[in-house]
């Protein structure tokens, strides 16, 4: 496939997927009103998986990742993350979040925080860390995001790219286990868009789990270990990602991906 | 296409161009007043129309304020010193009557003896108020601040110093309640021992505490009864007592609106929207009147606090609407935020959600602060004793019947400037808010 952007070198060899289960979907079924964005929705992930799910818009891509961390809720079926249920109970709800880091397409980082209150306020509240270790913490990982040397900036003087790094950090710092990734590079100006997928890459060649709904086919192709493709609520197909790209089995798939790679 | 064209369309920058200074314009005072005074035919007559309308003011009122009178025993002196000064019939204030009756509109009844009460406590209340303020100053104070509706209660009521130690003392039974139980048994049941033991506290053994501390160390002030209080004083509880407990009142209100419990939501939207739906007046008359009647028969519930339960119902409706519309400008994604991040509920609101919420609404709620304050004179008609009701007592002497205007200034300024002051204050902190992100 010529067609997809070029795909960057990565290093494999960390890249391990073990038999123990991250998050088990069952059956799990979503309504908006009478709307049934999420339809018979079966996916286990399993630890070290980096998973990349793409489809059109409103085909309930991003509204999947965030029913794992409850940010929304489901009607029907069972998600297991880290062997915690998923049910109305707030404390699961709040063991589950502070395990499962997450990334927004508009960050979502606090404006009224410095960037190393933002990546202390929840280890801090949270996990009870005393500030100082959360601080150390903190520049730790904004080092490895390459940006210590803004930590004492706020988010609105910093640029896209640089505040969707920051969020990165700030998910890191709680030391989860999962990262979830809304459509990170979907809202950047192209010249950002690679600093932002190079820290992504640089986390799965870690070793990160990784659910990511994004439309970078390159950063698919380079680093996914499984492709997912969804329409109307439903996962369509999913495969490894040459063959996903290069032999796509459903209509539908096709026709999309003729659609974003064609040009 | 002609070739000329393709020869100019191809262009190559060589070298960027530098940042440069904007041009400097001319300034100067002929020039500011050509562009806003006399910039065209309309605006030189609107200008001229305005200057005149100015003139005929300050004419009017300047020998008034110039002939002013100060020392004087009663408005007949005043006229007689006018008389032999400026000549009859030329306008004249008679400030006199405030030098000679001041100590009334800022006291009220209080007993003179104890004027160093009020005093002190106003002392007391700025420093308390000034790290609240002001986060430059070092965040200790706080404590003092804390401690400080305690100590005023003292000084302005008197009586035994051990009532309000404990009363104070409940609060720390609450506290500790909490931290006792925080790790063990979870934020809910923290909060609602938090809640329910120094309630019980309250109810069976603060009095005894009291009475028993106060047999053993009969240490206090002379009582002081809230009938004696007025002018200024007055004002400021009410005002003060009302501002401090309607703020966080409001935001629970608010916070209650947006529930997604049923009941909860249902209680803060009644609630809201009866006491914002009906005039104050007829709350405060409902505090002086109807509250006997639903209280049992001999309970001496003290009329100036009744005002200030209502006063600050009153404001904290207005305070929750406020509040909501700071809440509502929010976008999404910073509950979004919190949440992922796995702050519970009440660490996304106080960490999160309500410093930005409130940031926006400063203007609204300090606007709420202002019109609670003035609207503190309405307990005239209720017979508590605020300065404008003071001013009627002044006339009703022999001595200054007859003074009106120079009573009404001197209110309306100390007024303009407590309300003057909030708004620059508000001013202030939107601009120390102001941080790069907006």
């Amino acid at each position: 496939m010529a067609d997809i952007a070029q795909a960057p070198a990565v290093d494999r060899s960390q890249m391990k997927v073990s038999d123990e289960v991250a998050v088990q979907i069952t059956e799990m079924n979503k309504w908006y009103g009478t709307f049934h964005v999420l339809r018979d929705i079966n996916l286990t992930v399993y630890r070290g998986e980096r998973i990349v799910i793409c489809g059109p818009s409103g085909s309930g891509k991003s509204t999947l990742i965030r029913c794992i961390n409850a940010l929304e809720e489901h009607q029907a079926g069972k998600i297991t993350v880290d062997g915690t249920l998923l049910s109305s109970d707030l404390k699961n709800i709040d063991k589950i979040r502070s395990e499962v880091g997450m990334c927004f397409q508009h960050f979502n980082l606090f404006p009224h925080l410095t960037i190393l209150e933002n990546c202390t306020l929840a280890p801090i509240w949270v996990r009870k860390i005393p500030k100082k270790e959360a601080e150390e913490t903190a520049m730790h990982f904004l080092n490895k995001v390459k940006i210590p040397d803004q930590a004492n900036k706020y988010p609105g003087q910093l640029s896209g790219g640089q505040q969707q790094r920051v969020a990165i950090a700030r998910s890191l710092c709680m030391r989860p286990r999962i990262m979830l990734f809304d459509e990170p590079t979907s809202a950047l100006d192209p010249e950002m868009i690679k600093e932002v997928l190079d820290t992504m890459i640089e986390l799965a060649e870690e070793g990160m789990t990784m659910l990511c709904v994004t439309h970078e086919m390159g950063f698919a192709q380079a680093v996914a270990n499984r492709v997912i493709f969804m329409d109307q609520g439903q996962i369509v197909e999913q495969n490894e990602p040459k063959e996903f790209f290069n032999n796509p089995k459903s209509d539908r798939t096709k026709l999309f991906l003729s659609q974003i790679l064609g040009h | 296409m002609s070739d000329t064209h393709a020869q100019t369309a191809a262009y190559v920058r060589e070298s960027m161009i530098g940042q440069s200074a904007p041009p400097t314009g001319q300034s100067g005072a002929i020039r500011w007043m050509r562009e806003n005074l006399f910039s065209g035919v309309t605006n030189t007559i609107l200008t001229l129309v305005s200057i005149y309308v100015i003139w005929v003011i300050v004419s009017h009122l300047f020998p008034w304020f110039a002939n002013s009178i100060w020392r004087a025993d009663s408005l007949t002196q005043c006229r007689e010193i006018r008389d032999a000064t400026v000549g009859a019939d030329a306008p004249a204030a008679c400030f006199a009557v405030i030098v000679d009756r001041w100590q009334q509109l800022v006291f009220g009844f209080y007993p003179q003896d104890k004027y160093w009460r009020p005093v002190l406590a106003l002392v007391v209340f700025l420093a308390a108020i000034a790290p609240i303020l002001f986060q430059s100053l070092p965040r200790k104070a706080l404590w003092f601040s804390a401690a400080a509706p305690f100590l005023l209660f003292f000084l302005l009521w008197g009586g035994s110093v051990w009532l309000p130690v404990c009363v104070a003392l409940g609060f720390v039974i609450g506290a500790v309640a909490y931290r006792l139980l925080v790790a063990s048994a979870g934020t809910l049941t923290a909060t609602l021992a938090a809640i329910v033991l120094p309630l019980l506290y309250w109810l069976f053994l603060a009095g005894p505490l009291d009475a028993a501390l106060t047999a053993v160390a009969p240490v206090g002030l002379e009582y002081v009864q809230s009938k004696d209080f007025g002018g200024f004083t007055l004002s400021f509880i009410i005002g003060v007592a009302g501002i401090a407990l309607s703020l966080p009142l409001g935001i629970l209100l608010a916070l209650g609106r947006q529930s997604h419990l049923f009941i909860i939501k249902m209680i803060s939207v009644g609630f809201i929207e009866v006491i914002r739906g009906v005039p104050l007046i007829v709350w405060l008359f409902t505090a002086s009147l109807l509250l006997n009647y639903f209280l049992p028969p001999g309970t001496n519930f003290d009329l100036m606090l009744r005002v200030i339960i209502m006063v600050t119902l009153f404001s904290a409706a207005y305070i929750a609407e406020v509040v909501r519309g700071g809440l509502a400008a929010l976008p999404k994604g910073q509950y979004e935020g919190a949440d992922s991040l796995g702050l519970d509920y009440w660490q996304s609101m106080r960490l999160v959600i309500l410093p930005q919420a409130l940031k926006i609404s400063i203007p609204g709620i300090v606007n709420t602060f202002i019109g609670l304050f003035k609207d503190t004179t309405l307990v005239v008609f209720i017979g508590l004793l605020d300065p404008i009701g003071l001013t009627n007592a002044i006339r009703a002497s022999t001595d200054w019947n007859g003074v009106y205007w120079e009573l009404f200034i001197f209110v309306g300024l100390m007024f303009f400037i407590a309300c003057f002051s909030m708004g620059r204050y508000s001013l202030f902190l939107e601009k120390k808010l102001q941080r790069e992100h907006r």
